[in-house]
């Protein structure tokens, strides 16, 4: 009895023995893998620190705020509360620099299956990159095209310019934010069906509007048009060369 | 003849060949035209005897180019006859007067034209380079001698000119072109913006060796862009009184087009010439030919009711685009003008003189698009030509000249304040 209840004693600490033991060896080829992935993460937060010094650097040289400003999207930034756009583009530069080398460093731990997840991160980095060169222009062109809008419409006395420079802000900004998702794979049925409603909704609300609310103001432009009726306008009559 | 490399890429070969026909002369006077066939020939007329009754013995061409006129004005021009003008046959030619036409590609373009001009001028040798509008519909025969003889014997380089004028009409000249251009470059000239105008052989070789061609405002307002030129260019310049000035009937009065070439250049000339701008204190008046500027008082019915809307509808729509180019103060005070009931309040000489400085200052910037800054001073110059009218109601002539002597003392005093907006302060 006293020699049962002393082998399984040495069977017990053995098998706790040959445990230890393999935790230990698996911790012992464990460990480097763990210090190369923190060498891995913390090169990475210097690279991608000195990633976002020289992306600030370039956006000052290239007079980026400006850009932004034209844009509309300093004021976005503003009214939530954001920092300017040159410090918020180059923090996105160094946070995706730094998580890339974060995901290089869990990598290197060797872990099954986050293999692919990685991979599918760094392949998703190109295009998210395109979707923001995309939002930007696209925010660029509605500003640019819906200020030409305003001013063309004040200028030639329209009676609603800034419906009109809306309306054209609208347009522009739904495009590129479809654009945006379909770059980005998000949701690509739904935003290309969400988007051609609601264009066409747009589309059939102004042709509603202008073919109901301003029939009398194309039947008066065209009557002009076609009889070459010249208006009594006083203020264009005097020359201002 | 030295025919340069960079003449012969845009001017066409029958052109070329008609320039040889010529030879050497010592006046040409170029006709930029489009779809002008009813001004033409009275203008092609009043030049033959223009140069017939005062340059008999002198070599002259007239130049027609056209930016490709469906009405026939090509026609017209080479079918106007000196014989239809009254009182022609008092003038006997001793030299043949040659007259010839070209047209330009890709439409109607200031630049295109006047610098085809140029060209041929610098080809022919010519001593003086007179351009002619085409729709002067009250040109005299002598016009050409006032414009061209400070040329041909005082050595002028570019003389443009003044004219008699209904008091509202040429407002923007009076109340930007001519202030601004006194008190930043303090060059008095009246009329910066010449329909009519003669240039010497060197500024014209000057001006044609310049880079003007290449950016949209030098092929949309070249004019502009010779009396930028002959001004910081220290060229000798003078003007000469001509005439009666009348606007076409029917022509097209785009306020905004009319600002892009005339404000959009002077504007951008600033950028090049701070050097100059800057250290120039005061201004000196400009030798003037003939009487001084001359108005007429008739009576003219302005629309003032649909001015004021438009200028109040200007300044509560463009409020966001305003806020970029104005300070807070002058568009605070234009939102009280705008706001005010007809007569309350006035857009003072003052004000219309810091709201043009602003606007100079946030062009040089580029705060927005620079075409859109352009556009928006539109509305805000509506405002100003609402109160001059209204100033100026009953004025005599006497009245109107001292108005706008007190406008140029405006921009005068307030050019410390532009210097210091570009020098980043608003």
């Amino acid at each position: 009895m006293e020699e049962s209840e002393t082998s399984m004693r040495e069977m017990i600490i053995g098998e706790l023995t040959q445990t230890m033991q393999g935790l230990a060896r698996g911790f012992a080829q464990y460990v480097p893998r763990l210090i190369v992935m923190l060498i891995i993460v913390l090169v990475g937060w210097a690279i991608a620190y000195i990633f976002k010094a020289i992306t600030r650097s370039i956006l000052r040289l290239t007079k980026f705020a400006k850009l932004s400003e034209n844009a509309g999207a300093t004021q976005l930034l503003k009214q939530a509360a954001l920092p300017s756009s040159t410090e918020l583009l180059s923090s996105f530069v160094f946070w995706i620099a730094w998580i890339g080398f974060i995901l290089l460093g869990i990598s290197a731990l060797g872990i099954g299956g986050l293999q692919e997840h990685i991979s599918r991160f760094f392949l998703f980095l190109p295009r998210l990159f395109v979707a923001l060169v995309i939002l930007f222009f696209g925010l660029l062109a509605a500003s640019f095209f819906s200020r030409a809008t305003l001013l063309a419409a004040v200028n030639a006395n329209s009676r609603s310019p800034r419906l009109l420079s809306l309306s054209v802000r609208l347009i522009l900004v739904i495009f590129t934010i479809s654009m945006v998702f379909e770059e980005l794979g998000i949701a690509e049925q739904t935003i290309i069906i969400a988007f051609g409603v609601a264009f066409g909704a747009i589309m059939l609300g102004l042709a509603l509007a202008f073919g109901l609310g301003g029939k009398d103001l194309a039947r008066e432009f065209l009557e002009r048009r076609l009889t070459r009726e010249r208006r009594e306008v006083k203020e264009n009559e005097l020359s201002p060369l | 003849m030295g025919i340069s490399l960079a003449e012969e890429t845009f001017l066409t070969d029958e052109f070329l060949r008609q320039l040889i026909d010529v030879g050497e002369v010592d006046i040409l006077i170029g006709v930029p035209t489009h779809n002008n066939a009813k001004t033409i020939e009275p203008v092609i007329q009043a030049i033959q005897v223009g140069i017939l009754k005062c340059f008999p013995r002198e070599r002259a061409v007239i130049i027609n180019v056209d930016g490709g006129s469906r009405d026939g004005t090509s026609e017209l021009f080479a079918g106007a006859s000196i014989s239809d003008f009254q009182h022609a046959s008092k003038f006997q030619t001793l030299r043949t007067l040659h007259s010839i036409s070209t047209q330009y590609p890709n439409g109607p373009e200031a630049g295109a034209a006047l610098r085809t001009i140029l060209a041929a001028a610098e080809l022919l040798r010519a001593r003086a380079c007179v351009v002619m509008s085409p729709d002067s519909t009250t040109v005299e025969p002598d016009w050409i001698q006032r414009l061209t003889l400070p040329i041909y014997k005082e050595n002028f380089d570019l003389v443009t000119p003044m004219y008699r004028r209904h008091k509202f009409e040429g407002l923007l000249m009076r109340n930007l072109l001519y202030p601004m251009t006194r008190a930043v470059y303090g060059c008095g000239l009246r009329e910066p913006y010449a329909a009519e105008f003669a240039m010497s052989d060197r500024l014209a070789a000057d001006f044609l060796a310049t880079d003007t061609w290449s950016n949209d405002l030098g092929r949309t307002g070249p004019e502009m862009c010779v009396t930028t030129r002959a001004i910081t260019g220290n060229f000798r310049l003078c003007q000469s009184f001509l005439g009666t000035k009348v606007p076409v009937e029917g022509a097209s009065t785009d306020l905004v087009a009319a600002m892009r070439r005339t404000v959009g250049v002077l504007f951008s000339s600033l950028d090049d010439n701070f050097q100059l701008w800057s250290t120039t204190n005061g201004s000196h008046p400009v030798p003037t030919f003939g009487s001084p500027a001359q108005v007429s008082l008739e009576p003219v019915s302005v629309d003032r009711k649909r001015l004021r809307e438009m200028f109040a509808s200007g300044v509560s729509e463009l409020q966001p685009v305003f806020r970029s180019i104005l300070s807070s103060s002058t568009l605070t005070e234009l939102q009280r003008i705008a706001a005010a009931e007809d007569g309350e309040a006035q857009y003072t000489a003052k004000l219309w003189a810091r709201t043009v400085y602003e606007f100079a200052a946030s062009y040089h910037k580029s705060v927005i698009n620079r075409d859109h800054i352009i556009q928006a001073l539109v509305p805000l110059y509506r405002g100003r030509t609402l109160t001059f009218i209204a100033e100026n109601e009953n004025a005599s002539a006497e009245q109107i000249e001292s108005s706008v002597e007190c406008e140029c003392v405006e921009f005068e005093g307030l050019k410390p304040y532009l210097l210091e907006l570009w020098n980043g302060g608003k």
